[in-house]
């Protein structure tokens, strides 16, 4: 039976949902009534696969990642090579989608929010591409671990806006963006870059990312010939997670993996790991599992990978956590860091932080499977933009 | 009749205006909260507005972002709030409506938070994150104990969205005066007149209009068309400038009394 989510209001079983002020409440019917209607225009998904094809350069590869493969003995491992997309990353997926949306709403403003840097610069490339006005809020904690994509912003011609408040991350410059497009709701369409946010958020962004998924498995069954035995993905917000997971959720014989960010350690409290050490609770417009207090105040998070510093996780997720569907774990910094560079030294392939997160992982379920498995991870991002960081974390700066 | 339809129906009959002040409950302390709203009482204040803080305040801007986090520094939470009511119940009857984020009412308990506000003595709740189509589970829980819930509506709001909060909002409907966040503006929005007029149509329940209204002349040409006012930014800053808790409450019953001063000619011109 296919699934039908989220149901007209945006739910997911108990999570998603509408959570915003009565201002924002008219922009986001119009939101769906417009994603709606072009989900069913021929004319508007021919555009997306064009630039999905001309622009972000789709279809990503499937690689078979032979000496990984070696290195641990076991499962054929697969990597989705997301990081070859235009930009670096799979943001650029949604970004182009919503860019095209935000034109069909004759709204020339958009604005966004980045912990990474990654869906920054995919809205600000995809403003350039469509000569659209471009702000982009982000933490200045993030700013700092993730200078390089600070700086590609403003060369596209974007807005950096340098969010102070609270932890000064991905979280705050969720905040700050919303209190913008509370503003300038009239002018203005919000570029939410994961599967968050405020019905139809969740669902609009799982659509755009789903080609992931789609490709990938057409993908594996020309090469393998039968479906592969696990997938692994990241998840931060969780779009790239549920990009891949999509187009699989109906085969029971596919096991699923989404790896949270462990930080240091899931007992020094210092980590991203919402449905380890979280409860259910409403953050930016969604119910969903979340990191917050007692007295359901937000707590702190953290990560070394900007991307997954967060602390609620997409409203899907946690529907499909509850289900058993999904099974979700975590890496710690250290890991991920290992991985970051096992990948680089095996395959010639950098990845990013967030990314490593899902190699890491790979890594340990990889040996335990048989030879004949196959296993996908979803490289999510490339590397370059952690580069720095990780120098100076070696201490090599 | 609860505490705020009674004090909207004494002020209809009278011809005058609420004024409705409100504040971060905890900044700077607790026991400071009940003296300021001893002082904007004596000031002229018909209602109250105690602001819970939150760690995401999305819907305000800097100075109540700043209080909410002054507020949560020294240690604030739902639980210190009712106990805080409780004690301004101790001297004093004006309605106090709690103004707070969704998260923190769903972590204490929808029908816990309602029972609890209610027998602390509180009248009303507005949250600005729960719009009708979630607010099912604290709607019952809050009819079930006689607490109004109080919603909002902003200038966007379509006609189908005015009248489905308009039937839903308890005690009186909230009507944000501009696009935007909370926080001083050099200016009233101009289409608030429109704005206010559009909601008469739809209902008969009082009408109070909030975020950017921060001096007396600005509430007084709101309250030409409005029932009352709610100013919140200008009242905390004064809060945020003052030196100590004392000082703080000597400024707010003058600041109190300025508004209240300001509604009041209001009153001799509409006549």
């Amino acid at each position: 039976m296919k699934r039908r989510l989220p149901d007209r209001h945006g739910h997911f079983g108990p999570y998603g949902g509408k959570f915003v002020p009565e201002t924002l409440m008219p922009a986001l019917g119009e939101l769906e009534r417009e994603y709606l209607a072009a989900r069913r225009d021929t004319a508007f998904r021919a555009e997306l696969d064009h630039y999905l094809r001309e622009y972000a350069g789709r279809p990503t590869p499937l690689y078979f990642a032979r000496r990984l493969t070696e290195a641990l003995g076991g499962a054929k491992i697969y990597l989705k090579r997301e990081d070859l997309c235009h930009t670096g990353a799979h943001k650029i997926n949604n970004c182009l989608g919503q860019g095209l949306l935000t034109l069909r709403m004759g709204k020339r403003r958009v604005i966004a929010e980045t912990g990474a840097g990654q869906h920054g610069v995919a809205t600000a490339t995809v403003a350039a591409a469509f000569a659209l006005e471009c702000v982009i809020y982000m933490g200045t904690e993030d700013m700092e671990r993730q200078a390089l994509n600070v700086f590609r912003m403003r060369l596209l011609g974007a807005e950096v806006r340098p969010v102070e408040g609270g932890s000064r991350t991905l979280k705050d410059a969720i905040n700050e963006a919303m209190r913008d497009w509370t503003t300038n709701v009239r002018t203005t369409h919000y570029i939410l870059g994961s599967v968050l946010g405020a019905h139809p958020y969740p669902m609009i962004v799982r659509d755009f990312q789903a080609v992931i998924g789609r490709e990938a498995r057409e993908q594996i069954l020309k090469i393998e010939g039968k479906l592969p035995d696990l997938l692994v993905a990241c998840v931060g917000g969780g779009s790239n997670a549920l990009g891949l997971f999509f187009s699989f959720l109906e085969d029971p014989e596919v096991r699923m993996v989404g790896v949270e960010a462990g930080g240091m350690g899931l007992r020094t409290g210092k980590h991203a790991a919402r449905f380890a050490g979280g409860t259910v609770g409403v953050l930016h417009g969604t119910r969903s599992y979340l990191l917050q207090n007692r007295d359901g105040q937000i707590c702190p998070t953290h990560s070394v990978s900007a991307g997954l510093d967060y602390p609620s996780v997409g409203p899907e997720h946690s529907f499909y956590h509850d289900e058993g569907r999904v099974t979700y774990t975590s890496v710690t910094d250290r890991e991920a860091l290992e991985a970051f560079e096992m990948l680089a030294r095996l395959e010639g392939i950098i990845p990013a932080l967030e990314s490593a997160h899902a190699v890491a992982h790979a890594c340990k379920l990889a040996p335990a499977m048989k030879k004949k498995q196959t296993l996908i991870i979803n490289l999510s991002g490339r590397g370059d933009k952690d580069v720095e960081q990780v120098a100076k974390i070696r201490g090599e700066r | 009749m609860n505490r705020i339809d009674a004090a909207f129906h004494r002020l209809r009959k009278e011809g005058r205006k609420a004024f409705i002040p409100y504040l971060m409950a905890g900044d700077p302390r607790m026991d400071a909260t009940v003296s300021f709203v001893r002082a904007l009482e004596r000031g002229g204040a018909d209602l109250i507005e105690l602001g819970v803080p939150f760690s995401d305040p999305l819907a305000d801007g800097p100075v109540i972002q700043r209080a909410s986090e002054r507020s949560l520094w020294e240690g604030t939470t739902l639980r210190g709030v009712l106990a805080c009511v409780r004690r301004i119940r101790q001297q004093s009857q004006i309605p106090l409506l709690l103004m707070t984020y969704y998260n923190p009412v769903a972590k204490y308990g929808e029908a816990r938070f309602a029972r609890d506000a209610l027998a602390a003595g509180v009248d009303g709740v507005i949250i600005p994150d729960l719009p009708p189509e979630e607010a099912g589970g604290v709607r019952v829980a809050a009819r079930r104990e006689g607490l109004d819930l109080v919603f909002l509506l902003a200038p966007t709001s379509t006609e189908d969205r005015i009248r489905r909060v308009c039937r839903a909002t308890q005690g009186f409907v909230y009507y944000v005066s501009l696009t935007g966040v909370t926080g001083m503006r050099r200016s009233l929005d101009p289409t608030l007149m429109e704005g206010i007029q559009r909601l008469r149509k739809a209902t008969r329940i009082p009408i109070a209009v909030g975020f950017g209204i921060s001096s007396p002349g600005q509430a007084e040409r709101a309250a030409r068309w409005a029932d009352g006012v709610i100013v919140g930014s200008a009242c905390v800053r004064l809060i945020e400038q003052s030196r100590g808790v004392r000082d703080a409450a000597r400024r707010l019953q003058a600041f109190a009394s300025r508004f209240r001063r300001a509604l009041d000619r209001c009153r001799k011109r509409t006549r």
